[in-house]
Order: C-alpha cells, then structure tokens, then sequence
C-alpha cells in the first residue's frame, strides 16, 4: 500500500557541539554563535519516511514552524529526497510553548490534507521536552506509538514496529493513521544527493522568490504568478504559510497560546572550586587513600 | 476562595513493581502537599494492581485513584489517556507528577493536550513560590516553579504555569532522593470506573522484551566511572579492578559507552544514571556539563585526568593531574597497603 507521510521537522541551534567560540567569557553560552542545523532525530524521522516510501510506494512531505530561515531544512529534505516542502512561519508563532507548537503544526497538518502516518523525532536538542510528538497525536486524534526504532511490516492497514520500552523493546501493531516518534538508533540518515541537490537548490517560498524580485518594476504583476506555476510545476516551490492560512485560533499560537512561562534562566557556569592537588607519585596517592579511609569515605 | 486541589502522582509500574520514581516522586509530592496544606493522591493504572496500594500509602500517599481492568494491562496512549484525563476533569487537582520514563513522556504530554494545561519537562527540582506573570502583571500565589535544564543542559530554566490547574511536570529519575516509609501508614483507595467504550484501542503490544538492568549504581555509595581517556576496551580493566579492589561499583560517560567499552546500564549523566555516592572517583573523564548533571552531588569526588585544565577538576575535592595507567596501578597499590 502507498504511504502519504509527513515529517515534522524543527530547525535547532547544535547545542551539542557548544565549543570555544560559542563559549562567552564569563563562561554562558552565546546562542547567536551556534550553528542553526537539522534537528538530529528528525533526520531519523525523515530517513525513516524515505525508506518506507522505497518499500510501500507514497508520498513524503516535510513541515517545519519556525523563522524564515527554517527554509533551509525544507530544502536539505528535497537534497534527501523530500517530496514537497512545507514551511509554517508568522511572527505570531513566536513565543511558542509545546502546547502551542503542537496545536500550530495540528492546524498545518490538516491544511495539508490526508495522511497515513505523521513522523516526528523523538526530541529536539534545543527545548529538549520531547513533548511535541505526543502532543500532536492527541490533537489530531491519532494513536501515538513513541520511541520507534523500526518498521517491520505494513500490511492491511496496519504497520508493525518495534519501539524502545525503560529497559528493553516492544513489538506492537497499529492501524493507520498514526503519529510515531522516531529515535536517533533507528537508522543512518542518508546524505543529500548530488543529483538531487543540483536541482532543489533552486526550490524557493514565495517570500524568497518576491526577495529576488525586489527592487524590479513590473508593469505586469502576473510575473510573479506565473513564475510561482512555472516552479511549482516544476516542483521547486516550497509552502509558505502563516497563521491565518492555516486557520489558527490567535488565542492558541504564539505567546498568548502558551501556558508555560519561562521564569528565569541560567546558564550552566562553572565556578572554579578549590581542590587539593594530590600528586601522581605513589606517596601522593598513599595520602590520598589514608586521607580517604580517615574520613571514612573508604573503608 | 476556591478550594485548593490536591498534589498527584502518576504511579508508573511494570508487571506490578512500582518504577523507582513514582516512589520518589511520593514522597516529594508529601512534601509539597504538606506545605500547601491539600492531600497526597495517586494514580495507579493496571491490571491486577490493587496490591501496590499499601505500598503507596506507607510512602505518603493519602488516597489512590485505582484503574484496574485487563485492556489497561500494558501501557498504551490512547486508554491511559482517556482514564487520566477523566479523572483530573473530575477531581482538579493542582499540581500533578509524572516521572520523565519513556512511559511518563509518552502519557504526560497527551494528556496535558487534551487539558490544555501547561507542561514541564524532566524537571530537576521544584519548589513553591509566588510568581509574577509578566503579561499579566499579576501575582500567583504558591505556583510550582518547574527547574529543568534545556539547550542540551547548557541552561537551567525556572518555569512557571501562568494558566489554571493543574500545574503538571515530568521529573528524572534520581534527582529527588526517596525517603523511607512509614509502616503501617495507611489511606484510602479510589476504585475508578473504566470506561473505554469510545477510545482507540487499535495499538497492541505483541511482544514485549525486558532487559532488567545489571547494575543499580542510584545507590552505590562508591563509584569508580571510567570516561573516553581509559583509551581502551583492555584498559577499562584498570577501571574495573579499581573498583573491585576498593568495593565500589563501576560507571562510565557517555564517550566511553558510545565506544563500547561498557554497556549503557553504567551511563552517568543527563542521559544515564543520576548518582549520590559518598565517593566518585572520576578517571579520564573530561566533566560535560552532561556528565556533571549525573554525578554533581556526589559527597567527594577524586578526578584523575591528564590535563590539568579538564572541567572535571573544577567540581573536584581531589585532583590528581597524570595518566590514569600510572595512577590507577598506584592507588590500587595504595589501598592494599593500607593498615
Ligand atoms: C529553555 C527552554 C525551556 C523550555 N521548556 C519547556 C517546557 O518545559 N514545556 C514546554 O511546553 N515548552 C518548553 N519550552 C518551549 C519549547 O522549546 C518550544 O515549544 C518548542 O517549540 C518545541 O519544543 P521542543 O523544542 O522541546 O521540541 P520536542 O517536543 O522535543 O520535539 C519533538 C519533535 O516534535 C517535532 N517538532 C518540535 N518542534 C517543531 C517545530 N517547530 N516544527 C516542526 N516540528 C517540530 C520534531 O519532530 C521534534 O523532533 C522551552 C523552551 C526553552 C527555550
Ligand atoms: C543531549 C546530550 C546528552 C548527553 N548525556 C550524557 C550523559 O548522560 N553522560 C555523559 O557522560 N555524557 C553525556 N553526553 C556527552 C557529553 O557531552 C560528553 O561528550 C561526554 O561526557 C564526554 O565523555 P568523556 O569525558 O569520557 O570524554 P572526553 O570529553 O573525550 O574526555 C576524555 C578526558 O580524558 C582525559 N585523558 C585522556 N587520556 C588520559 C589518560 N591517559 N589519563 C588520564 N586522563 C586522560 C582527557 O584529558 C579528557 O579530559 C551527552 C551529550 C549530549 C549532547
């Protein structure tokens, strides 16, 4: 059977890899210096469309709500092999909580029509909640399985996986449709195609298509359309919606839509304590283990 | 005034045993229902459960809600789901504890969802406090301030839930500490109507493969962790018979595990275990901010790193700047010559 998918992606700043230059000197992290990447686990979810749609046939569409630039993760999933693109942007997104990001990409997901199965990775690096995934699942009413390592079978409206339980595995089965979140040990995300990149690097939102016309007079504002037709035929147009295109309640996006709020925050800063230096001879380690058997520490 | 709803806890369990931080979110939920003055209440969902009840009440529970049918036996979202979600329209509580397990994760955010509450992620600490919300500029009295690190632990956010109850969180295991129970102490049990006649009961679990853990180093009061410096598989023996040596229990960081030179059981930090020992004895370990989150509250640690500038020596009472082939032969030395 063919599998329409969507993948929820989430472009995030690489807090893993917070190094020298990214480091301020007092010790914080300076989030401007840290390169905005794909969400690993997303990369998974995606890698995991792309090979279920080698298998069943179907169709993969990539949604991401983020800032303009969340583009680029659209355009790297075309390089993958990403169908269609879509990218959910609005200042008035801004501000969001979980509760509010979930409800935004439930209203995108029903924008984009029908689905079989709606991919997430298991958590993203930089809000760290894991929350999104199931949060999505229930608004849109949709069984959940979480922790997915693989697909083993899908048959008869049903898919079979198996999913990372506290200590250990479970087999289980659901019918479709369904959300599952997806987690880093499931595969090895494949890199862009050369091929494929040569050709969807051209692919473009309408705000950046209008950002490369600026400036240019048109006697004929018809230009701009039928460039969009011309892409779009051509498959190299990336969606770009915001809030009223997806019938968003204001009330539950953004700030206003969010229920948690950020008290204070701290960065993790190390202050250097006093330690006593214990020589690495066998007469400084001899001290250190009388010093600790004294105290009771060993015994 | 309306009156005050109580504190619950989401009571995780597998093939009736309770997970260890259900038990410990217990006794941290009687902590805080003791100082707003409300009831501790759990919930226990399952099938064939109804003994654990005992158990909850000696730990500081003061009622538990119990569902107890054959559909709920293992968990899955959508039923347990429905049962929570009913339970908390009709009873309100205030503050509402989940453990931050892959179960907790997956149930927690659903049924927030569903109540359009807010939700807080893997919290490290809570407390109870006043809370101005910015927007609003209003002033909430004795609100949950939620404590979790974010931003792959680089940051400590404090959050606050600026919406009505209930104010839920999941919490990691190990950074409440259990308390002892009280024998004999009882309470009430809530027997709940289950009633999933219109929920999705489409997702079977068809096998199911445990791998208790090996070691159980939340309560080893010696540790000696060996980090991706041990350089080697042969190496990490050192590490080993340091441990056996002295009677402590062994860890590892990430690094070292991700080499495989010792199974994910022993992971110390954010993603593994969260340790308290008396002694934590870091060798070839660099100190990550991952990695601290994991063993910051040990009573004394000993770091033994080559490089005298290694993060780890900054958390350290002790430090010994050299090579851990050479030290680690010498403080096993050290320790059989005592006396
Ligand atoms: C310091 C800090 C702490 C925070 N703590 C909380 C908190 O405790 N509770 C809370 O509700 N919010 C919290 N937030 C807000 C939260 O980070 C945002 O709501 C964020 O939009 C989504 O959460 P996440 O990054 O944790 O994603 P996760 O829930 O970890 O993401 C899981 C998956 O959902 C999908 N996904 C997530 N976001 C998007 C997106 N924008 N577009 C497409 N797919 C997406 C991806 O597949 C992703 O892998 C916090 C933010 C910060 C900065
Ligand atoms: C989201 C996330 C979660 C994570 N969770 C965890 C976690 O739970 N636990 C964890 O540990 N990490 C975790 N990490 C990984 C963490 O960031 C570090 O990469 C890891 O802790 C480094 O391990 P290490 O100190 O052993 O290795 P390194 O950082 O490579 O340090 C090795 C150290 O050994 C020293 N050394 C080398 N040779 C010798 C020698 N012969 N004698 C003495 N010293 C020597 C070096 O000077 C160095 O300081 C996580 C990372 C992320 C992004």
């Amino acid at each position: 059977m063919s599998l329409r998918i969507v993948v929820c992606a989430k472009q995030v700043p690489d807090t893993h890899n917070i190094k020298g230059d990214a480091m301020k000197p007092d010790g914080t992290v300076n989030r401007a210096a840290l390169p905005a990447i794909f969400n690993p686990e997303d990369l998974n979810a995606l890698e995991l469309a792309l090979s279920l749609r080698e298998r069943f046939g179907g169709k993969v569409t990539v949604c991401t709500m983020g800032p303009p630039t969340a583009v680029e993760i659209l355009r790297r999933s075309l390089y993958m092999g990403a169908d269609l693109g879509i990218l959910v942007t609005d200042r008035r997104f801004a501000g969001a909580d979980t509760l509010a990001t979930s409800y935004t990409l439930a209203c995108a997901v029903r924008k984009q029509g029908e689905f079989d199965l709606i991919l997430c990775g298991r958590q993203a690096i930089d809000g760290d909640t894991a929350q999104v995934g199931p949060q999505l699942a229930e608004k849109l009413d949709l069984p959940q399985v979480t922790y997915v390592e693989d697909v083993l079978d899908v048959k008869d409206g049903k898919v079979r996986v198996r999913n990372l339980i506290e200590d250990g595995y479970e087999i289980a089965e659901a019918k479709l449709p369904l959300l599952m979140t997806v987690v880093g040990s499931a595969n090895t995300p494949r890199p862009p195609g050369a091929k494929r990149l040569m050709r969807y690097k051209k692919a473009v939102t309408r705000s950046e298509l209008m950002a490369r016309h600026k400036g240019r007079d048109y006697e004929d504002a018809n230009v701009l359309t039928e460039e969009e037709e011309r892409l779009r035929s051509r498959g190299l147009w990336i969606h770009e919606w915001n809030a009223d295109d997806i019938g968003a309640d204001l009330g539950r996006i953004g700030m206003a839509g969010s229920p948690t709020k950020v008290k204070e925050i701290e960065s993790v800063v190390l202050a250097r304590r006093e330690y006593k230096q214990v020589p690495p001879t066998q007469d400084g380690v001899n001290g250190l283990i009388h010093d600790m058997i004294k105290e009771h520490i060993l015994s | 005034m309306d009156k005050r709803g109580n504190v619950w806890v989401y009571i995780e369990q597998q093939d009736g045993k309770i997970a260890d931080v259900s038990l410990e979110l217990v006794c941290k939920g009687h902590e805080l229902a003791q100082s707003l003055g409300v009831r501790t209440e759990g919930v226990l969902i399952g099938s064939g459960v109804a003994g654990l009840a005992g158990t909850l009440h000696e730990f500081g529970c003061d009622n538990v809600f119990l569902a107890d049918d054959k559909a709920l036996k293992h968990f899955t979202a959508s039923p347990y789901q429905k049962v929570v979600v009913d339970l908390v329209r009709e009873h309100r509580p205030n503050i509402f504890l989940f453990g931050a397990t892959p179960v907790g994760r997956s149930l927690a955010p659903r049924v927030a969802s569903a109540l359009l509450a807010g939700l807080t992620a893997d919290c490290t600490n809570l407390r109870i406090d006043d809370f101005e919300d910015k927007a609003t500029k209003r002033v909430l009295k004795d609100k949950l301030m939620q404590i979790r690190p974010a931003f792959g632990g680089n940051i400590i956010a404090t959050i606050a839930n600026s919406w009505e109850d209930p104010q839920m969180v999941t919490v990691r295991e190990g950074v409440v500490p259990l308390g002892t129970p009280t024998p004999g102490r009882t309470g009430q049990v809530s027997k709940v109507k289950v009633n999933l006649a219109d929920v999705d009961l489409s997702v079977q679990i068809i096998e199911r493969c445990r791998r208790p853990k090996k070691v159980d180093l939340k309560n080893a009061q010696i540790i000696v962790s060996g980090g991706y410096g041990v350089g080697s598989k042969e190496a990490f023996d050192l590490v080993y018979k340091l441990a056996e040596t002295i009677g402590a229990s062994v860890g590892a960081s990430r690094a070292a595990v991700d080499a495989g030179w010792i199974d994910h059981d022993h992971q110390v930090g954010q993603t593994g275990v969260t340790v308290r020992p008396r002694c934590y004895i870091a060798c070839g370990i660099s100190g990550s901010v991952q990695h601290r989150a994991g063993m910051a509250e040990s009573a004394k640690v000993i770091a033994i790193n080559s490089d005298a500038n290694a993060p780890i020596f900054s958390i350290a009472d002790y430090g010994i700047v050299g090579d851990l082939r050479d030290v680690l032969p010498k403080m096993i030395a050290a320790y059989r010559a005592r006396v």
